[in-house]
């Protein structure tokens, strides 16, 4: 039965490259990040081949640089930023509040554009010269001594910050203003609180790493002495600042991450989330104190005594948002109804990597311990299993939770159960071995090393290998789906938000009528609308009313 | 000794016990959680697996005891950590006192150290078992990072600042060091072997290739007069500028009436910004040295100036402040 959505409502390049519908922009979204994550890929792949003997397989050291410059910079500001927010919480924010759009519609087409812009800056820097920096852009190396294309590199990542904020903006304020009736504050899908959160975030810090590196690029430019000390400056104040933001940003990666594992969990447990109101406030607690804690990365500095104190101990502050957020994910799973569907196999997967990628932060944490492990591969494992383990378990499970929305097709189960299996493998593979490495005193950031690191530099390479594979498989069956999956139906899981009571896909205007929310979230028992055992004394069996 | 971690380096230092114990702690607490979560995980999804299509879970929304105690006790644990870690840091900021000095320079893409007395290396270091060593590091151009993982200590080498590091090195061989913050192209291969020597093989060698004109103090001192700091620097303390004789180490008087313990940092920043600490009773007359001077020249003029503190202090004209028990 042939109907409109939002997909086939207009059709031609215009209607896409003009388009305000906060799901058409998702999908631009979700183009232009795949390509982004794809030449950030592209790069860690050369690196690992690189890394195969301790001379060095590949290339030269200065290229080696510019690889993992590159590859951080594709990945955190292009990729990792904006994934699960531009991509997911903007289709899903107006859906799942009953909204039929987020409430700034144009600033939010802008907000495309801008990262478009920022792109293209990105790309001509890597196109002529590279960038050879480090992500970090420390000075003075960035501002005075690099002989790459740092300006057209921090120039379009200034511009791209502008996209960051108006995201964030346009999602507070569609939050606070376009709730629909009954949709309450403590009715709202924790998804919803995990982007509130990150907005925050996106709003308060991108501002300053936009000055941060503006000064960077005026010092190299102009040769204004902002953190060159043979100018009067202070290298050190280039950490603050850069740092006061970047910290930070790792919340607006893996917040929207655990937004998604929250929907996912109670959705295949088919039991209400255990303590909606903690992992709420836990997102909240995280965005604030995570703002507070900017100088554990510069314990080794030479920053004061006193200063490496306080920011240890605030560090500690954080991991205990983070906890209660595993603890009740778990509780979660206590006399549920648990399936193994290819979500739910990703949720596992991510609070396994996640659990290690956060209890490892403990470790850097520790200011005894980071004078040994700090600027070591400990540090690179570390972030890899919370940026790639997390963030990025959590956004390529999000997209197979919500792919029957929008696309209206279901993908092939085995096959996908098998990729999400395949990434988890070779994730570990490729990134465990990196923390011993790390504690045998390998440095990062080296296109070549001593032999006696070589066994775990190869291993790490044979998991990465497994793990191109698995981001490889879901690209193709996913791509298969769109045309020749099973139809999804409304809601297949099924599962309780709002954004699963329209059609899948779903019509221009999200909801023929607006909706109104008269229970609890993650309800299954006073849901009869679900078709499932409702009302029914769980765990007897099921008598069903469809 | 105790025994060596698995997956760790060789323990060559007085903080590297420490350090490990630290690991081991902390591994110990967190492997715990991991299995713990792990485990439940595993066994409630073959426990409650889903066993007809349309089932639904026991309706359970939380536990304020439960969220109560799995805030308490992670933070209990979490301040463990966080105290005996403050513990071994606060240890390796504070140098014991009479460390033995060695200046070491960071440059693309090359270490230069030097010992006590002027003999000089590159990309490699020797020490002395046993004997608490101090290195101060300065950077010629961008930041390095010295890190020695038989030691676990490493300290940034930021340019424009002096930072020290120390360690009391317990066991003669040969270890790594390496540059640990990426500094541009070579940062990979700027690295080299420390050598650690029992005392008296130690003090053979650094006398066996010593030479005069190498000596930091003799340079330093050429270079005071080369640069005409004697000119106002005077000894007896008649000087325009204030006798450094005994400053270093001792508290300084300054114009606004506060106090400065006279260090390597203090007497760099009075190189190269002389105006940002004026002494009691003199005028801001000093020209600025900023970029006149290499950091080695720096380091000469530092080490000939330390080396003024077996002289006698004038009465009045140095510039260091009155001790409470002289009152």
């Amino acid at each position: 039965m042939p109907h409109e959505d939002y997909l086939n409502a207009r059709y031609g390049i215009r209607s896409w490259l003009l388009t305000t519908d906060h799901k058409r922009i998702a999908l631009l979204w979700l183009g232009s990040v795949t390509v982004f994550f794809f030449i950030g890929g592209l790069f860690a792949t050369m690196i690992r081949i690189h890394l195969l003997t301790p001379t060095g397989y590949l290339v030269t050291p200065e290229t080696y640089n510019k690889l993992f410059t590159m590859h951080g910079v594709a990945m955190i500001f292009f990729f990792l930023i904006p994934s699960i927010p531009a991509v997911l919480g903007n289709f899903l924010i107006p859906l799942m509040i009953g909204a039929k759009d987020l409430a700034f519609p144009r600033i939010n087409l802008l907000s495309w554009y801008i990262y478009m812009l920022g792109g293209c800056f990105v790309l001509y820097s890597f196109a002529t010269g590279g960038l050879d920096t480090g992500w970090t852009f420390y000075t003075p190396l960035s501002s005075i001594y690099s002989n790459s294309a740092v300006t057209p590199a921090v120039i379009g990542i200034f511009i791209n910050g502008f996209s960051s904020i108006l995201t964030g903006l346009n999602f507070i304020v569609t939050i606070h203003t376009m709730r629909a009736p009954g949709m309450t504050w403590f009715r709202l899908p924790l998804f919803v609180w995990a982007h509130y959160a990150t907005s925050l975030v996106m709003i308060l810090g991108t501002p300053v790493i936009a000055i941060t590196l503006l000064l960077a690029g005026l010092e190299r430019m102009f040769h204004l002495g902002f953190f060159n000390p043979a100018l009067g400056g202070d290298p050190i104040l280039f950490q603050h600042l850069f740092w006061f933001y970047s910290h930070p940003a790792v919340y607006i990666m893996i917040l929207p991450a655990m937004g998604v594992i929250s929907e996912i969990i109670p959705t295949f447990a088919r039991k209400p989330i255990f303590g909606y109101s903690f992992i709420a406030g836990s997102s909240i607690a995280i965005a604030v104190i995570g703002f507070l804690v900017w100088a554990h990365h510069m314990f080794v500095t030479g920053e004061s005594v006193y200063a490496a104190l306080t920011f240890s101990f605030l560090s500690y502050l954080v991991a205990i948002p983070s906890a209660v957020k595993v603890f009740n994910w778990t509780s979660t799973l206590y006399k549920g109804s648990i399936s193994w569907d290819t979500p739910m196999i990703y949720a596992f997967g991510f609070i396994g990597l996640f659990l290690i990628g956060g209890l490892t932060g403990l470790f850097l944490a520790c200011l005894g311990l980071d004078i040994h492990i700090h600027d070591t591969y400990f540090v690179v494992a570390h972030f890899h299993y919370i940026m790639v383990g997390g963030a990025v378990m959590g956004y390529v499970g999000g997209l197979h939770f919500w792919w029957p929305k929008i696309t209206g097709r279901l993908y092939p189960e085995a096959l996908a159960r098998t990729a999400a299996i395949t990434l988890f493998v070779g994730f570990n593979l490729t990134f465990f071995p990196q923390f011993i490495l790390g504690y045998l005193g390998m440095p990062r950031r080296y296109h070549t090393y001593p032999p006696e690191f070589q066994v775990l530099n190869v291993l790490s390479t044979a998991g990465a290998s497994i793990l191109a594979l698995g981001y490889l498989l879901p690209m193709l069956y996913l791509t298969w789906s769109m045309r020749y999956g099973k139809v999804a139906g409304q809601n297949p899981w099924p599962a309780t938000g709002l954004e699963w009571k329209t059609d899948s896909p779903p019509p221009t205007e999200n909801f023929d009528v607006t909706p109104e929310v008269t229970w609890e979230p993650y309800d299954f028992q006073n849901r009869p609308d679900l078709g499932l055992a409702a009302g029914a004394p769980s765990l007897a069996p099921a008598h069903g009313d469809d | 000794m105790q025994s060596q971690l698995p997956f760790s380096p060789e323990q060559a230092s007085n903080f590297a016990p420490h350090v490990d114990d630290l690991m081991l702690f902390i591994t110990l607490i967190c492997l715990f959680f991991a299995v713990a979560v792990t485990f439940a995980i595993i066994i409630f999804f073959f426990k409650y697996h889903r066993k007809s299509p349309n089932e639904v879970g026991v309706p359970i929304h939380g536990d304020s005891r439960l969220e109560a105690a799995w805030m308490i006790v992670p933070l209990i644990l979490a301040m463990a950590m966080f105290g005996w870690g403050a513990v071994v840091y606060v240890d390796y900021r504070h140098a014991p006192p009479d460390a033995l000095d060695i200046y070491v320079i960071g440059k693309q893409w090359m270490w230069k150290a030097q010992q006590p007395n002027g003999l000089r290396e590159i990309n490699e270091l020797h020490v002395p078992a046993g004997r608490d060593v101090r290195l101060i590091l300065a950077s010629e151009d961008v930041i390095h990072d010295f890190f020695v993982p038989a030691f676990r200590v490493k300290m940034d080498v930021v340019p424009g600042h002096y930072n020290t590091m120390w360690f009391r090195p317990t066991k003669p061989g040969r270890y790594h060091f390496f540059c640990s913050q990426y500094c541009g192209t070579n940062h990979a291969i700027m690295g080299g072997w420390v050598t650690v020597m029992e005392p008296a093989d130690y003090a053979a060698w650094l006398s066996g290739s010593s030479g005069a004109e190498a000596n930091p103090v003799v340079a330093g001192e050429k270079l005071f007069a080369e640069k005409a700091c004697v000119t106002c620097h005077v000894a007896n303390g008649t000087g325009r500028a204030p006798s450094l004789n005994g400053v270093y180490g001792a508290k300084v008087l300054l114009a606004d009436g506060s106090t400065v313990v006279a260090d390597e940092a203090y007497i760099r920043e009075s190189i190269l910004q002389p105006n940002a600490k004026i002494v009691a009773g003199y005028q801001p007359l000093m020209p600025t040295f900023q970029g006149q001077l290499t950091e080695e020249q720096i380091l000469s003029l530092t080490a000939y100036i330390k080396s003024l503190q077996s002289q006698p202090v004038p009465a009045t004209g140095s510039g260091i402040a009155p001790t409470t028990e002289k009152r």
